[in-house]
């Protein structure tokens, strides 16, 4: 018998249509993968299920978890079930945390209210379940507070708060979205150690098919609302029968196509960093005395050539924006210096650094907060142009964005609008817009496609490739997913605590790893086909 | 205080579209048009001469030909109401535009910069919110004589660090975003990105307490009035005319009640019209008061 | 912690002593002698100049100064010119009415408006929400005077429950001194009580809708203990905020409504000192008030580090 049955769940929030006949189900003991893009419902499903939707949502069908009809429940009968029956862990460890109480008292507070035990006893327990997730009370003690601890651990607070009774059902919402690779290995091997010790059913939710692979004994496809398909994760992702699950398949693995690098071996270095150190004041502790510096970036040296795809690859908070952001004249070095084209930008003025600037852009992460939400799209894509010497004219500005537009796959029409009517796929190409406009060559783009769903990430990715070979502009991707590295680089920096440990060839680095902090990353890495590969091999 | 600013996505047909389907916007729309209407009007006409003393009329109640009743003098209350409406919008709406145009580039400027500057006028403003505005308001009208002008500037001192304050944390919740990095990428200097990106992303936040601040103008100035500092007669005012009434309670409570109830009315209706703006453009701003 | 305390107390300091040389600076370039507005007109030229150096008035500007801000920390405040006692007297018969108004007054306030916050933040979007927030609406427009006037018509003219006017003394007994004081304290309360409703009732609904209160509601705690537990300690900051900026208002506030009420209060006194030019007092006054805003203010920074550990850690 299933321990969570979900029959023709169909949802609405306001007049929206969320779920549509949706079908699911857990087994005691089973890891289910609930796998679908942005805007699928998948963390909608969740929500359901624990009854915790937002007032204007309307839910029919049927949801049965140990036999209890979920939608029909009351609200004291839902109050008795989470947080003992049923347990859940969000994608956002860094605001899950109640930030005026502390860790202790947050995972007591649920023991102490479903079991009525003394204060005593449900901080023991809580101690005994904060050491099982990986803080032992020794150097985390009860007394911490969030903001003592960092994303990881944090996320591990909340994992404790989840699992503190032994609930029959886990449900784990983008558990590790929010984290890096290493930190997401680490995360995703203590869910699967704690659902296998107390027999838990898990239900994992992700917009990552290689995460959900490695994890779940069966997987649900879901797309807008509906049941794309569903069944043994092995078989389904093996044989690929619906066409849903083999795009979303072969986006995961997407490589674009690209011929040899393009203009490496001319004469002068595009691009050359030397003994670059950045150092931040470390926290006043007391009147008189500051903590020691801490330092971001520890004597960095590089080069790139001119048309060169690079990149730089490292756990979060290694220091590669904080180089990002010096290259780019954002931030200064504390000392080493840049040289950008042979002349330093490290010693420059703002008015000195303009031909620089000209030809040095940027490419950010997040596809909706990198435009300014009040101006048009002709404005925003035409910002750079402000550093041509030669300003042009009203006709000359629109005819180059129409042709940087038409460059990244959008249409000259688009013009007129405002960032919010497109997509965000759609506006990591204006992004891109704005970056190539002044011809530049070089790209820095920090994360460019880890905000995006798959099958648009293939085709962002698909877009830098060709403008490399077409423009003959140098990229350097910072970026923490090795797949992306793999796809559009050809050669690979790894950095670790400020410094580059690693550098090499792109594909010899990333199969024959050599220094630590390489070798961790790319174990780390989920990679679908080799997950597959695995199933198969477990099952015979 | 940190502050999230919701940057809201929509065009202005829509905004317009929402705006007429909040009640709190439509309430105060219409009250503060009501009011700023009736100012006008009695520009050219009032029901009464407000400055001609009838006494056999004086002290009477409410009636059909003196709708708010008559004061102390014989003069109709309802005329005078209308011309004090003139007086106090004028002088809480011209606080409101030095405040903003001092106190906005200010506070803008200080996030532009940060570090030194930041803080000096960061303690600066600590300073001035030192003193309980209404006491040094009045102070200075009690020092340089009272009259409407002293009073829009005691009042309009005060709000100054008020939008300081508001756009300095606005700008600061812009400044970090992705944005803004851009156009620094793009070589544009911290001016040009105040005024280009910082200044059209905080102009809800500051409409709002541009509201806000003109609803506690017309408190300041009644107040300063009523104790004698504000404009001065024959020229009628909201306060004065409370003063007037208060020795007079048991024999004519209605010149105390009209004057007072287009205080609450005009202080209601911006109010809500800035709750109503509020809503409508940036539904997580929190405002500050 | 004690790097945020030492901050905020040094901040506190320099702000006390920059606010007593505006107040210095700004009387003494007023226009009128004190000599001779003490002697009137009628006297010569030798007696004011005679006076003049009596009151230590030609001495130079620093000194002057240093002696007038050394003698407020010793509480030697000088003399009124008009009653000719010690201002530190006048001060300590004031604030006897003065102080327990404004108290009443915020305890009113925080009494009322903390609990209709939480009720209506609670039910947000339900009737009794629409109410509570219209009549918080309706609150805020009011000028507390006017309410005052209103209060009088009511419960001393009509009803004849409470005296509309003046003050007793303390020495009349606790009850008629009270008595006298309930309708301005009232009348002070309500509008700010409307005020801190909505700010509480803004605040908790932001606190509502973080993602810590749905990993609350998830351990399976019902809605009204997550609010207690969770929401609330977290929507004290803007709260305390605006206390602490309407005990400054408070403050001032009774400057109008102890005028209302004929209260011999500080800001009656102040008043009239102001008229007469009495600048003793009002420095003085005008002092002790900027330096109870300013003790606020710390205390409420400091009440921000108990509520906040992460302003304890912070610098």
């Amino acid at each position: 018998m299933s321990l969570l049955e979900v029959e023709n769940l169909s949802l609405t929030i306001g007049d929206t249509p969320i779920l549509k006949g949706m079908e699911l189900s857990v087994a005691p003991g089973e890891v289910m993968g609930l796998v679908g893009e942005s805007g699928s419902g998948k963390s909608m499903t969740a929500l359901t299920v624990m009854q915790l939707l937002p007032h204007a949502a309307r839910a029919s069908g049927r949801v049965l978890f140990d036999g209890i009809d979920i939608l029909a429940a009351t609200e004291d009968q839902m109050c008795a079930l989470r947080g003992d029956d049923i347990g859940i862990v969000f994608q956002e460890p860094m605001t899950a945390l109640n930030p005026v109480k502390t860790i202790g008292e947050q995972v007591a507070e649920g023991i102490r209210w479903h079991t009525r035990a003394s204060r005593a006893e449900a901080e023991e327990r809580a101690r005994k379940m904060l050491d099982r997730v990986g803080l032992p009370s020794a150097k985390f003690p009860l007394s911490r507070y969030p903001h003592e601890l960092s994303g990881g651990q944090r996320q591990r607070v909340v994992i404790a708060i989840a699992c503190a009774l032994k609930p029959k059902l886990l449900i784990a919402d983008e558990p590790t979205t929010a984290l890096d690779v290493v930190l997401q290995a680490q995360i995703l091997d203590l869910l699967r150690d704690l659902v296998t010790e107390s027999r838990m059913g898990l239900l994992l939710i992700s917009h990552d098919l290689a995460v959900v692979t490695e994890m779940a004994d069966r997987i649900t496809i879901l797309r807008h609302g509906e049941v794309m398909e569903a069944g043994d994760t092995a078989r389904t992702l093996s044989e690929q029968l619906h066409p849903y699950t083999r795009q979303l398949a072969q986006a995961s693995m997407h490589v674009p196509a690209r011929a040899r690098p393009h203009g490496v071996g001319s004469s002068q270095l595009l691009l050359q960093v030397e003994g670059v150190t950045r150092d931040y004041p470390g926290r006043r502790t007391s009147l008189f005395r500051r903590a020691p510096d801490i330092r971001a970036v520890d004597d960095v040296s590089l080069s790139m050539a001119p048309g060169q795809s690079v990149a730089l690859v490292g756990r979060s908070g290694c220091g590669k924006s904080t180089l990002a952001r010096m290259i780019l004249a954002l931030d200064r070095p504390s000392s080493g210096t840049i040289r950008f084209r042979g002349e330093s930008i490290t010693d420059k003025s703002e008015a000195e650094l303009k031909p620089a600037r000209r030809d040095m852009q940027v490419v950010f992460q997040d596809p909706y907060g990198s435009f300014d939400p009040r101006q048009k799209v002709e404005k925003l894509v035409a910002e750079p142009l402000h550093v041509l010497d030669k300003k042009p004219t009203r006709a000359e500005r629109h005819e180059m964005v129409a042709h940087a537009l038409h460059e990244v796959g959008l249409d000259q029409r688009d013009m007129d609008k405002y960032p919010h009517e497109f997509s965000g796929g759609q506006r990591q190409r204006l992004s891109i817009a704005r970056a190539i406009i002044t011809r530049p060559k070089l790209v820095v783009a920090d994360e460019p496609v880890s905000a995006l769903d798959v099958s648009i990430r293939a085709q962002i990715l698909d877009l830098f490739a060709e403008l490399n070979q077409k423009l003959g502009i140098a990229y350097l991707f910072i970026t923490h997913d090795l797949s992306v590295a793999r796809a559009v680089t050809d050669e690979v920096l790894v950095m670790h605590d400020g410094k580059i440990v690693e550098r090499g060839k792109t594909n010899e680095v990333l199969d024959h790893p050599q220094s630590e902090a390489a070798k961790v990353l790319v174990t780390a890495a989920p990679n679908l086909q080799r997950a597959i590969a695995r199933r198969m091999q477990e099952q015979g | 205080m940190t502050l999230h600013i919701e940057i809201p996505e929509e065009t202005f047909g829509s905004i317009l579209a929402k705006a007429f389907r909040n009640t709190a916007f439509v309430a105060g729309f219409v009250i503060t048009l009501l009011i700023l209407a009736m100012a006008i009007i009695s520009y050219v006409w009032t029901p009464y001469d407000v400055t001609k003393l009838v006494i056999s009329d004086k002290t009477q109640a409410p009636s059909l030909a003196h709708w708010f009743g008559t004061d102390h003098f014989g003069r109709d209350i309802l005329s005078m109401v209308m011309v004090g409406a003139r007086n106090s919008i004028a002088v809480a709406l011209v606080a409101v535009g030095i405040g903003m145009g001092v106190g906005v580039p200010l506070g803008a400027f200080a996030a532009a910069r940060g570090s030194l500057v930041d803080e000096a006028l960061m303690r600066l403003n600590d300073l001035v919110f030192a003193f309980p505005a209404l006491l040094s308001a009045i102070m200075i009208t009690a020092i340089f004589g009272p009259g409407a002008v002293n009073a829009i500037i005691a009042i309009g001192i005060f709000n100054i660090p008020v939008f300081a304050r508001v756009a300095r944390a606005g700008a600061l919740a812009i400044w970090p975003r992705e944005f803004i990095l851009a156009a620094r990428a793009a070589g544009k200097s911290s001016t040009q990105i105040s005024i280009e990106h910082v200044l059209p992303n905080i102009a809800t936040l500051l409409l709002v307490q541009g509201t806000i601040q003109f609803a506690l103008g017309i408190l300041a100035e009644a107040g300063l009035s009523y104790l004698g500092l504000g404009a001065q007669p024959p020229m009628p005012s909201w306060g004065r005319m409370l003063f007037d009434a208060q020795t007079r309670m048991v024999v004519a409570p209605w010149m105390a009640i009209f004057p007072g109830m287009a205080i609450v009315v005009t202080v209601l209706g911006l109010n809500l019209l800035g709750d109503g703006i509020a809503d409508i453009l940036d539904p997580k701003s929190r405002r500050q008061r | 912690m004690t790097v945020y305390l030492l901050k905020r107390l040094t901040i506190a300091i320099a702000t006390l002593v920059l606010a007593s040389i505006v107040v210095f600076a700004v009387l003494e370039i007023l226009p009128g002698d004190p000599a001779r507005l003490m002697l009137g007109m009628n006297a010569s030229a030798d007696q004011v100049e005679l006076l003049r150096n009596q009151m230590g008035l030609n001495a130079p500007l620093p000194w002057r100064y240093l002696h007038w801000a050394g003698g407020l920390l010793s509480l030697d405040f000088g003399r009124s010119y008009t009653y000719s006692v010690p201002v530190i007297d006048l001060v300590r018969e004031r604030l006897a009415v003065s102080l327990p108004l404004a108290l009443i007054a915020l305890a009113l306030s925080t009494i009322i408006a903390i609990p209709v916050g939480l009720f209506s933040a609670s039910r947000r979007g339900r009737a009794g929400d629409t109410v509570a927030m219209g009549a918080a609406q309706l609150g805020v427009a009011v000028p507390n005077f006017w309410f005052a006037l209103m209060l009088i018509y009511v419960f001393a003219v009509w009803l004849r429950l409470v005296p509309a006017g003046g003050f007793p003394g303390w020495g009349a007994g606790l009850w008629p001194a009270l008595k006298s004081l309930l309708l301005p304290a009232v009348a002070l309360a309500l509008p700010q009580a409307a005020i801190l409703a909505r700010v509480t009732r803004s605040a908790l609904i932001e606190v509502l809708n973080e993602d810590y209160i749905r990993t609350a509601r998830a351990k399976g705690l019902p809605y009204r203990a997550v609010l207690w537990r969770h929401a609330l300690r977290n929507a004290m900051i803007p709260v305390l905020t605006i206390l602490g900026l309407q005990f400054a208002f408070l403050l001032a506030g009774t400057i109008i409504i102890e005028n209302v009420f004929y209260l011999p209060g500080l800001g009656r006194l102040v008043f009239q000192a102001i008229t007469q030019r009495d600048l003793i007092v009002v420095e003085s006054v005008v002092m002790l008030l900027v330096a109870a805003v300013i003790a606020v203010n710390l205390l409420v920074d400091l009440s921000y580090a108990v509520v906040d550990p992460r302003l304890r850690s912070r610098q």
